[in-house]
């Protein structure tokens, strides 16, 4: 148990560290020729791939029996939501300086920042309800509600992919990724009884969090 | 074809790390309010670094011209450390560190097709194919980014009348280099390519023999940098930036319209045309404004990219945003 809030700390100070990377490249003016569009590019990577180790927990959880492990899928998201506030920030503030005419009509005309923008609306609901209180309150709708974070996953990696000018390789791979993540949970949802015992060599599952 | 000339270019306005270091300013004030972890953050920069540009040649006795702009020129750094060379790598900074693969020597152009006396020139001979001037020319890339950038170079025309086209040449295609030793870009990849090799680009004859089109050698008063498409690229300042194709190996002249590499990818998005134009968006993304690398704040992106009173003429009767 010790050794899990060690795991927690570590866990947490390895989250930090592209958010202070971003810091000191910034106090170094060490951005780049463009650098709003390093820190665009660097918070948006960054929401997308600690959203895709959020996804990683429960089936990690279930395959090695690990039960802990459940004990940082609410920093993890909270930290996808943090860097994912930082790239919508940076749109806001840095890319379009308030300029919510244009913004507005750039939500609404393209796909990309559409799907970007749902995505990353659809994060606020789950980081509001990721307290202890908020667990308790909504009991089972508490999950049933989170399940939206597949979605948010799908719309991140859409977001990435309808970017791009030509080189998707990348956000393949993150959709690649993603694609195993959900469909872990697609043939657990087939396949009831036999494949998440057989994957989770009998380990005891419990079903709320923490 | 009437050519309006733009103002003289006055040399003391080039200050090339203006605007850049108040930008710089204002990052580092906003960066700094939230550093406190800096202890633990030494030695994590190794992300952002960028090469270094080789430092080229000095080119002397260079003509200015008066198609040049007076508008704050983008500094060496930025213009060779943030660039679209896809042959080099599709991140911006990808070019300059793949910059040393690229070598270009020796290196010929072999200009073909509809012209009564083709040839294969050697690159040095390009050098001295005319008197090079300086060009100081906007570029506005595809992206909605934008950079002022001294080229060294001369018109392309030049090139154009020593060959003698023919009756039938109505266009030129241009082709980059393919060697995927040089070039790391063009190696096959499991995810497939980023584009399909060679880069081919293409102009109408009356837009190759344009006083503001050039073959450019050089920038900032030096040897182009090879992350710049040395030895030698096309300007066409009024056109987004990839229809300026870099390391050219062959020039061909030919009949019918040819085929672009970005048109060839993405037909629905990218054009033969690709003239610089506020009003045509591209389909993903709104072409109205552009960031200037080095400012804060968006400008407008004028029609022609600021070149309509030389240009315009071109594309009289012609529906641009069919022919986008």
């Amino acid at each position: 148990m010790k050794n899990f809030l060690w795991i927690r700390i570590a866990a947490f100070g390895a989250c930090l560290i592209p958010f202070g990377q971003l810091l000191y490249n910034g106090y170094q003016g060490d951005l780049g020729a463009n650098p709003i569009e390093t820190i665009t590019r660097f918070t948006g990577s960054w929401t997308l791939i600690i959203l895709l180790v959020t996804l990683g927990v429960s089936p990690l959880r279930r395959i090695s029996g690990w039960n802990e492990l459940i004990k940082l899928r609410r920093m993890l998201g909270l930290f996808a939501f943090f860097y994912a506030l930082l790239h919508f920030s940076t749109y806001i503030v840095l890319d379009h300086f308030f300029d919510f005419d244009r913004i507005a009509k750039d939500i609404l005309k393209r796909p990309y920042v559409t799907v970007g923008f749902t995505g990353f609306v659809l994060m606020i609901p789950l980081a509001i309800t990721s307290t202890a209180k908020m667990i308790r309150r909504l009991g089972k709708r508490w999950q049933q509600l989170h399940r939206l974070v597949y979605l948010v996953g799908i719309a991140g990696v859409i977001h990435f992919y309808w970017l791009v000018k030509s080189d998707i390789r990348r956000p393949a791979q993150y959709g690649a990724v993603l694609a195993v993540l959900l469909g872990y949970r697609l043939v657990k949802f087939l396949l009831p009884s036999s494949l998440p015992r057989f994957l989770s060599r009998g380990a005891k599952l419990n079903t709320t969090v923490e | 074809m009437l050519i309006k000339k733009p103002n003289d270019i006055k040399s003391s306005e080039i200050t090339p790390r203006g605007l850049y270091m108040s930008r710089r300013q204002f990052i580092r004030a906003a960066s700094a309010t939230a550093i406190s972890a800096g202890a633990m953050l030494n030695g994590l920069d190794a992300t952002f670094n960028v090469g270094e540009a080789g430092a080229g040649e000095k080119l002397g006795n260079l003509k200015k011209s008066t198609y040049s702009t007076s508008e704050k020129l983008n500094s060496l750094k930025d213009i060779t450390s943030y660039n679209n060379f896809y042959e080099l790598g599709v991140d911006k900074g990808d070019p300059a560190q793949n910059a040393k693969y690229l070598t270009t020597r020796p290196w010929t152009v072999a200009v073909e097709g509809e012209v009564k006396k083709p040839k294969t020139y050697d690159i040095d001979a390009i050098m001295k194919l005319a008197p090079l001037e300086e060009r100081i020319y906007r570029l506005r890339c595809v992206e909605a980014w934008s950079m002022v950038i001294p080229w060294i170079g001369f018109p392309l025309s030049a090139l154009i009348n020593q060959v003698e086209p023919t009756g039938n040449a109505k266009f030129i295609q241009f082709v980059t280099l393919y060697d995927p030793k040089r070039m790391p870009g063009q190696q096959k990849s499991l995810f497939g390519n980023a584009l399909d090799w060679p880069y081919v680009e293409g102009l109408r004859m009356d837009e190759a023999m344009h006083p503001l089109a050039i073959l450019s050698v050089g920038l900032y008063g030096e040897v182009l940098p090879s992350q710049n498409g040395a030895p030698v690229r096309l300007a066409v300042p009024w056109k987004y930036g990839f229809k300026s194709i870099k390391s050219i190996v062959k020039v061909r002249f030919v009949e019918k319209q040819p085929a672009t590499a970005w048109s060839l990818q993405t037909p629905n998005e990218y054009g033969f045309y690709s003239n610089v134009n506020p009003e045509v968006d591209h389909p993903r993304w709104s072409q109205a404004t552009e960031r200037r690398i080095g400012d804060f704040l968006r400008r407008k992106t004028l029609m022609f990219n600021g070149y309509g009173e030389q240009v315009a003429s071109l594309y009289k009767g012609m529906d641009l945003k069919k022919l986008y």
